[in-house]
């Protein structure tokens, strides 16, 4: 089957998180990327566990598998006097190109979007950093996990009579690439129609702020400084995450409305304190939501998650077994949508991917191949995709150019 | 009304696309040229899916805000203009609508279904968040559409997807957020796993739309194909685990919550992340290799400035440092002193120095810090929108990312309820005063 972006192609010098997923979800829908690292400065993402059993290795950490399948996996050292050219027939041969180095280092590595442009004028490129590429703060480097901190997430995350927690991760690295792959999609059509290239640069810091708008408005408009809340919402109560069977297994629960709520007594047998006065109304509720929350646990601790959720669907409320990372490839839902796909890993072996969360009815989404080793496809993208002759290769990879 | 409304049903459906499409592109050409300026987008979603046609929006597509009679039920999400509960006051609804128009429309009835129809063949896009199988219930569904515009894409954002055993699950932000996983590794670790308290699960789901959305408007204009965009929200939030359920295949490891510190970098222990200052908290941990070292020394000397870096920490060989054999005890060790040296200072002091000291710490910003963040100021972030009803500006978020290509902008406020309904209706579409008031009785607008 035809995939929607076959033929468009990337030359991903990007590392880490957001430039890499970019790549990556252009990849899974038909573009052919190539992620180039070097093996003086292979992607750090290689450093950091998980690793195959627990032993570290550049190609046996699964997350940078996971952020990289898809792709072809060349070295070229961009310090080495001779990368100049091979950039510049990446640059030839590509339609997008990406970079995510801290601002300023892309220049010094002969591949800023004035190096590349001057290479094709109409290239299309994307640039990916904490905070953008221009401001007080641009060259200050940082990671995602304190980012959220500054985007405002962090202090909306967890409970009022605690610290804030940060989100799992970097969310922030989630978040924006989608933003990304919005806009340079759109670039892509915008050159096939005017031919005109286009240079973008991504904010992490400004993609992940859209996500906390109403709070910026609600300061604006009425001075409030939001704070964390917890699991509770302002229109429904029960809402929360409660307790099940198991060790540390829990469900979702929401409760909107009056029929919802009296459907929802029903199914825990109304026990005699649902007719209690002080859990009469979602107001009265809220009010009493720690009590509310425990005597509903009192219920919920006696059944699986599993159980509470079939038995509050059964019901028509919304209710919903919190999956784990150890179960969530086991989800019967994301099993139908063939959700995580195994592929095979030269060092890694056999382990799953994750599909983009969308499915298009006519062009699929395909996992090809596994994240590449460091410097695996070397051979195959300099001459048959750049078309680099056998003899040039040999002694550029003597000279250690691709390093 | 039968017999008014038959005189702009003869118009041929070919004739109507023409100039409708024609009369739209000319006013775009002058008011909104934008990468999408092409494109139109009718935007039926709950707030499931505000976001997916919002970003198409900011992306320059002409986007037509599909309300029920009365208002989309999203505007009752607070918090509100002034504290005031009203349909025109959501300030979720102004975050999440701006830039697009607005009309309102009763699909539920067949004269409103009739206009959506004339508005399909005019559009590129259509966008919805209904339960799977209600637009094929009212006549709408992909097929449908596909009947009046050949090559319509149609993105159904829903929260478990088209398809498959939970697809007529009820569900709430907090019930996909938790079904996708991210909840389990949310908060502290004796609590319940927790959602953010703005919550991000449909948020996340409408942005995966509009990447699902763009690639299939790629391949339609090269191909000349539509298709059916199928988004799960539960797999948008799934993704957000990251690298998390990997430990699990790789490593055999289960992470949970961690509350203030960061796990999943090193399996040997946790490192805080989130530290008590002076007036608030900050963000900072540890790191190991090249880049570490310098973060850690810089610390140190930080820390020394004050007299406060002991010396166990001076004499560390930083270079040497590894997460991943770093003991617990000596994380201990470094959070007493270093967590004493952050109580004394600001979070506005520590990140002064940190930027001096290229020292990746972040403060803990709440939403007045961000409001007030020099650096998003500096980047002309904040764009100035009128609100006339309020008789004020408000400064929203621009596009999260600068375009080489001077895009014109155009922008506008979310839109009222059934603001653009006479510019639409009676100006593009052709419907006299009279069939107008005919369809409001009959509850069709």
């Amino acid at each position: 089957m035809k995939q929607a972006l076959e033929g468009v192609k990337v030359a991903d010098f990007s590392w880490v998180g957001v430039g890499p997923i970019i790549a990556r979800i252009l990849a899974h829908h038909g573009a052919t990327v190539v992620h180039i690292e070097s093996e003086t400065a292979p992607d750090p993402l290689r450093a950091l566990a998980p690793y195959k059993d627990n032993i570290s290795g550049l190609n046996r950490c699964a997350y940078h598998a996971c952020l990289n399948d898809g792709k072809y996996g060349v070295t070229l050292n961009l310090r080495h006097p001779k990368a100049k050219g091979v950039v510049e027939r990446f640059v030839e041969w590509a339609d997008v190109v990406s970079e995510s180095f801290a601002p300023g280092v892309a220049a010094r590595l002969g591949i800023s979007y004035e190096d590349v442009r001057e290479v094709k004028p109409d290239i299309i490129m994307y640039s990916s950093c904490n905070l953008g590429q221009t401001g007080p703060h641009a060259r200050f480097r940082g990671f995602g996990t304190n980012l959220v901190a500054l985007v405002g997430t962090t202090h909306l995350t967890g409970w009022p009579d605690r610290m804030p927690t940060p989100p799992y991760g970097a969310l922030t690295d989630v978040i924006a690439p989608l933003f990304g792959v919005s806009a340079l999609v759109a670039a892509l059509d915008y050159h096939r129609k005017t031919g005109k290239g286009q240079y973008l640069d991504l904010s992490q810091f400004e993609s992940t702020v859209h996500f906390l708008t109403p709070l910026i408005l609600d300061y604006q408009a009425n001075g409030r400084v939001a704070q964390r809340t917890g699991n509770t919402s302002p229109y429904a109560a029960p809402h929360g995450v409660y307790p099940c069977k198991g060790h540390d297994r829990w469900c979702a629960i929401a409760v909107h409305t009056p029929e919802e709520w009296k459907a929802f007594c029903k199914v825990i047998d109304n026990p005699d304190w649902t007719k209690d006065p002080r859990f009469s109304s979602v107001l009265a509720r809220r009010r009493n939501e720690e009590e509310l929350n425990r005597l509903i646990g009192e219920w919920t601790i006696g059944l699986s998650a599993e159980e509470v959720m079939v038995k509050m669907q059964e019901a028509g409320m919304a209710a919903g077994v919190v999956e784990t990372p150890g179960t969530i490839q086991d989800n019967p839902q994301l099993k139908h949508r063939h959700h995580y796909r195994a592929l095979e890993h030269p060092e890694i072996g056999l382990h799953h991917y994750d599909a983009t969360p969308f499915t298009l009815s006519k062009t699929p989404c395909d996992l090809k191949m596994p994240g590449p080793c460091l410097g695996q496809h070397n051979e195959y993208v300099y001459t048959k995709i750049l078309g680099i002759s056998d003899e040039e290769f040999v002694a550029l990879l003597g000279e250690g150019v691709f390093e | 009304m039968k017999n008014s409304l038959r005189s702009w049903e003869r118009v041929s459906l070919s004739d109507f696309l023409r100039s409708a499409v024609e009369k739209e592109k000319s006013a775009m050409h002058e008011e909104r040229e934008g990468l999408l300026s092409p494109y139109r987008v009718l935007d039926l979603t709950d707030e499931k899916g505000l976001l997916c046609a919002k970003v198409l929006a900011d992306l320059g597509a002409d986007v037509i805000r599909v309300e029920p009679p009365g208002g989309s039920l999203a505007r009752t999400i607070g918090p509100f203009y002034n504290d005031i509960p009203h349909p025109e006051k959501s300030l979720f609804w102004f975050a999440y609508n701006a830039n697009k128009r607005g009309i309102t429309l009763n699909i539920a009835c067949e004269d409103g279904r009739e206009i959506l129809k004339k508005l399909v063949a005019t559009a590129d896009i259509v966008v919805e968040s209904f339960s799977p199988g209600y637009m094929k219930g009212l006549g709408l569904g992909y097929d449908d559409l596909c009947g009046i515009k050949s090559d319509i894409i149609l993105t159904s954002i829903t929260p478990f997807g088209q398809d498959g055993p939970y697809r007529d699950f009820q569900a709430s932000d907090l019930v996909c957020w938790s079904m996708g996983g991210f909840a389990y590794l949310t908060g502290d670790a004796d609590r319940p796993p927790v959602q953010v308290s703005l919550p991000q699960a449909y948020l996340t789901g409408a942005n995966e739309a509009s990447v699902a959305t763009m690639v299939a408007l790629y391949y339609r204009e090269i191909s000349g194909e539509g298709q059916h965009v199928d988004v799960s929200i539960q797999a948008s939030i799934a993704k957000n685990m990251m690298n998390a359920p990997l430990f699990w295949e790789a490593a055999g490891v289960n992470l949970g919550r961690a509350g203030p510190f960061r796990i999943g970098l090193s399996l040997a222990t946790g490192q805080r992340v989130i530290w008590k200052c002076k007036d608030g908290e900050v963000s900072f941990f540890f790191w190991g290799g090249k880049a570490g070292a310098h973060i850690n020394r810089s610390l140190v000397e930080y820390m020394d400035e004050d007299g406060m870096a002991p010396e166990f920490m001076k004499e560390m060989d930083w270079e040497t440092f590894d997460m991943a054999t770093a003991t617990e005890e000596l994380f201990n060790e470094f959070s007493r002193h270093v967590g004493s040296f952050f109580l004394k200072h600001t979070k506005k002091e520590l990140f002064q120095k940190a930027l001096r000291k290229k020292m990746t710490l972040y403060p803990v910003q709440n939403a007045a810090d961000i409001a007030g963040d020099p650096h998003l100021k500096e980047r002309g972030f904040w764009e100035g929108l009128e609100h006339p009803e309020l008789e004020r500006q408000v400064l929203y978020p621009d596009l999260p990312f600068i375009l080489s290509e001077e895009l014109g902008k155009g922008k506008r406020r979310a839109p009222l309820i059934g603001e653009h309904n006479e510019e639409i209706y009676r100006g593009e579409l052709g419907i006299s005063s009279e069939e107008l008031a005919i369809l409001k009785e009959l509850g069709a607008l």
